[in-house]
């Protein structure tokens, strides 16, 4: 795996390989030590186009407690908005020997152009480009779905096992998410049936061809689900006629105490964060003991620092990923 | 002035021909003119054995960017960029800056090309001032300037107003202009980046949809009709469109229509790599669409291929792709894109070419001196294609000042060999000469 620029980027095994490594990172971070000494000299820029805090110090934290050197790039302001040009920027932080740059990017493909437009030499990853993907995203829900519905809360019990069988929904603004892109591929790959439930306005022309089913009807489609996941909704979609009223879509497609009554007792909530409370999750729902989102938080540690091990450390292995 | 005898030419395709070119005439046609021993004239002569005699092709959309973006191009490196690919006259657009929408700018325009002397440059007029949409340009100075302007066009913009464009229908009637309709809605169209449809799906570029370019053409031939105007609608992407100007000329409508090189090759695959090389407007779209624009083209419905030459400062596209600028480079290669998506697959002859690149765009144009018969006593407006050559594209070398071609690394068939604008080599061998 050379970069991580897309969940398609990964196969079964090499997927497989993310998630079992980040259960021993996760081990690991169980100790009183939680650093190791694993990338110690290598660099990992954290090239931040967009404001996300919580993406940020997620990767800040995996890639130091693999004792790698952390640079956070705050770059506001791109080429769009005629600052600093993307090449100009890349060929700054190949000047500074760069082994690893996370990028996140308001443009979608922006990752794929650092990772391809020979500017930089270093590993890309991906840390979510416009409305295209978030694949560190996918693998940290993937992670916590396995950890809950195929290793019954075990640690390490689910070790090279995948979701087959595992039903997902993912409710709301897909139009516009790169959460559930990356979820949608990772998740098909791993064997989960993926349900997509959203208003007609917030499902892309071409869903069609996705590997997964599309709903307009949420209490249908919650009860055979083992995951439901909601994503956030912006209310200035609003404005733009996606739905004619937040009350509305709360009413329509929210996850209030109704509706978490109609899933099955072990199904579990997610949500990326930040959340809408009262939007399109209620507290009832988020709060609950079925709620994954905070554990999410934590995995997303545990995930990026196996994504920055295979790429940095671990590429000489050789039944490959497809990256 | 240097007279030519171009020998064993094969005019359209058809048996071979000598043709002598002299005093900017063809002068005569004959199966063999130096039957009597001697070469008429002292005449240069050109070997045409194997070579295809096309009439000097015709653009009716090219953006030559001057005045105002000279770093991108300028008339000068534009026409000869397209004396390069075969062409003979060019309509440069009305997008520039200033925007071409007075007698003054036009006339501007038209000097340069008459300076520069590659190509014939015929400006085309902007429709409503500055390109705005919201009120005519003098259109009828622009009709009576040196430049006679007959083509008028907000490329680049809807004229998405009906009444406007109802009006501006009706209006060039009087000096029998055409106004070439750049089809899209421009709400359907807000931060549209690609074809909407599987791909954009999943790239998570927002979407054109081709309902937005439909839309609009069947507004417009419906206004043409009710109005009993001339309508030209510039780059069909989709097979919808395709559908209505059939339905609409099966009507009586009196509606021309363009398609790209680059819409007759390339689908929206290519986005999938991010590469803003790829980025143009109207987007690439389906190949669905592309098979329905070779078809409309091969059966008339399609009057014309036009470049949508657009060149751009390499800035402009090294960047990500909703940075990026819209629009690909098109004259050198646009023959020989036509012979890959026409003549190769059967769908065109090459009198089918000549029409679809020369004679119908010359006529939409109203160009009396271009398309015309390759016989004695027409303008010698032609130029001479190696069927069978092969090239390679490399963008370091082309005429263009820019170099944002899709073309890049990719070995396209047909090569021009030679043109001649009104008798005067600009080609000749496959190289440019002087102008």
């Amino acid at each position: 795996m050379r970069h991580l620029l897309s969940a398609a980027d990964l196969d079964r095994t090499a997927a497989l390989r993310v998630l079992d490594t980040a259960e021993q990172m996760a081990a690991t971070q169980q100790r009183e030590i939680k650093k190791l000494p694993t990338l110690r000299g290598r660099t990992v820029v954290n090239l931040f186009f967009e404001d996300s805090t919580r993406t940020r110090i997620s990767f800040e934290a995996a890639a130091k407690r693999l004792s790698a050197d952390v640079i956070n790039f705050s770059a506001k302001g791109s080429s769009v908005s005629k600052g600093e040009s993307l090449k100009d920027t890349a060929l700054t932080l190949e000047a500074m020997g760069a082994d690893a740059v996370v990028v996140r990017h308001g443009a979608s493909g922006g990752p794929h152009r650092l990772a391809t437009s020979g500017w930089i030499n270093g590993s890309v990853v991906n840390a979510g480009d416009g409305t295209h993907e978030h694949p560190t995203q996918a693998l940290l829900d993937a992670f916590t779905m396995r950890h809950h519905l195929v290793g019954k809360r075990e640690p390490g019990a689910a070790a090279g096992q995948d979701l087959a069988g595992v039903k997902v929904t993912i409710v709301g603004d897909v139009l516009h998410s790169r959460v559930a892109r990356s979820n949608v591929l990772l998740l098909h790959t791993l064997g989960a049936e993926v349900t997509l439930v959203a208003p007609p306005t917030l499902l892309p022309v071409g869903v069609d061809t996705w590997p997964c089913a599309t709903s307009y009807d949420l209490d249908s489609a919650l009860e055979g689900a083992d995951a439901v996941m909601m994503l956030r909704v912006q209310v200035e979609r609003m404005n733009a006629a996606y739905f004619p009223s937040a009350r509305e879509y709360s009413r329509r497609y929210g996850l209030d105490a109704r509706r978490l009554r109609l899933m099955a007792e072990h199904a579990i909530v997610m949500h990326p964060g930040p959340m809408n409370r009262g939007l399109e999750i209620s507290a009832d729902a988020a709060d609950s003991a079925r709620s994954t989102i905070v554990e999410q938080v934590g995995n997303g540690v545990s995930v990026r620092m196996a994504v920055l091990y295979l790429l940095l450390a671990g590429s000489d292995d050789v039944d490959g990923g497809t990256a | 002035m240097t007279t030519y005898l171009l020998r064993g030419v094969r005019p359209l395709g058809a048996d071979p021909v000598d043709l002598l070119l002299a005093d900017g005439l063809i002068a005569d046609v004959g199966p063999d003119l130096t039957a009597d021993g001697t070469v008429p004239h002292g005449a240069v002569v050109v070997d045409g054995a194997g070579l295809v005699a096309l009439p000097g092709l015709v653009d009716l959309h090219a953006h030559l960017r001057e005045p105002g973006r000279e770093d991108a191009e300028t008339v000068a490196s534009g026409t000869r960029a397209a004396a390069a690919g075969g062409f003979t006259a060019v309509h440069a657009m009305a997008n520039t800056s200033p925007v071409a929408d007075t007698a003054g700018v036009v006339e501007q325009v038209w000097r340069l090309g008459r300076e520069a002397g590659w190509v014939d440059v015929h400006p085309v007029g902007a429709v409503t001032v500055g390109l705005a949409g919201e009120r005519l340009a003098e259109l009828g100075a622009m009709a009576d300037s040196a430049a006679r302007v007959r083509v008028f066009s907000d490329d680049g913009h809807c004229v998405s107003d009906a009444v406007l464009m109802r009006r501006a229908l009706e209006y060039v009637k009087a000096f029998d202009g055409v106004i070439a309709q750049h089809a899209q809605e421009p709400r359907l169209t807000e931060g549209a980046q690609m074809h909407e449809g599987e791909v954009s799906s999943v790239l998570g570029l927002a979407g054109w949809p081709a309902v937005a370019e439909e839309a609009i053409i069947a507004r417009d031939v419906l206004l043409a009709q009710h109005v009993g105007s001339r309508l030209h609608v510039c780059h069909v992407s989709t097979a919808g469109s395709v559908e209505i100007l059939r339905w609409a000329k099966g009507r009586g409508v009196d509606v021309t229509a363009e398609v790209t090189p680059h819409h007759l090759l390339l689908t929206d695959e290519l986005v999938r790599t991010y590469d803003p090389r790829y980025k143009v407007n109207p987007p690439l779209r389906s190949d669905a669409d592309v098979q329905a624009l070779r078809a409309g083209l091969a059966d008339g419905t399609i009057d014309a291929v036009a470049t949508d030459h657009a060149p751009h400062a390499s800035e402009d596209k090294d960047c990500e792709w909703a940075a990026a600028a819209m629009g690909m480079t098109g004259l050198e290669t646009a023959l020989s894109a036509v012979v890959e998506a026409m003549v190769d697959t059967g769908l065109l002859d090459w009198a089918g070419v000549a029409d679809r690149m020369s004679v119908r765009p010359a006529r939409i144009g109203r160009l009396e001196h271009q398309g015309q018969p390759l016989s004695a006593g027409s303008p010698a407006n032609l130029t001479l294609v190696d069927p069978v050559g092969r090239w390679q594209v490399d963008p370091a070398a082309s005429a263009s000042a820019s170099r944002n071609t899709p073309f890049a690394g990719r070995t396209l068939h047909g090569r021009v060999v030679a043109t001649f604008l009104r008798g005067r080599a600009t080609v000749l061998d496959g190289e440019l000469t002087g102008p």
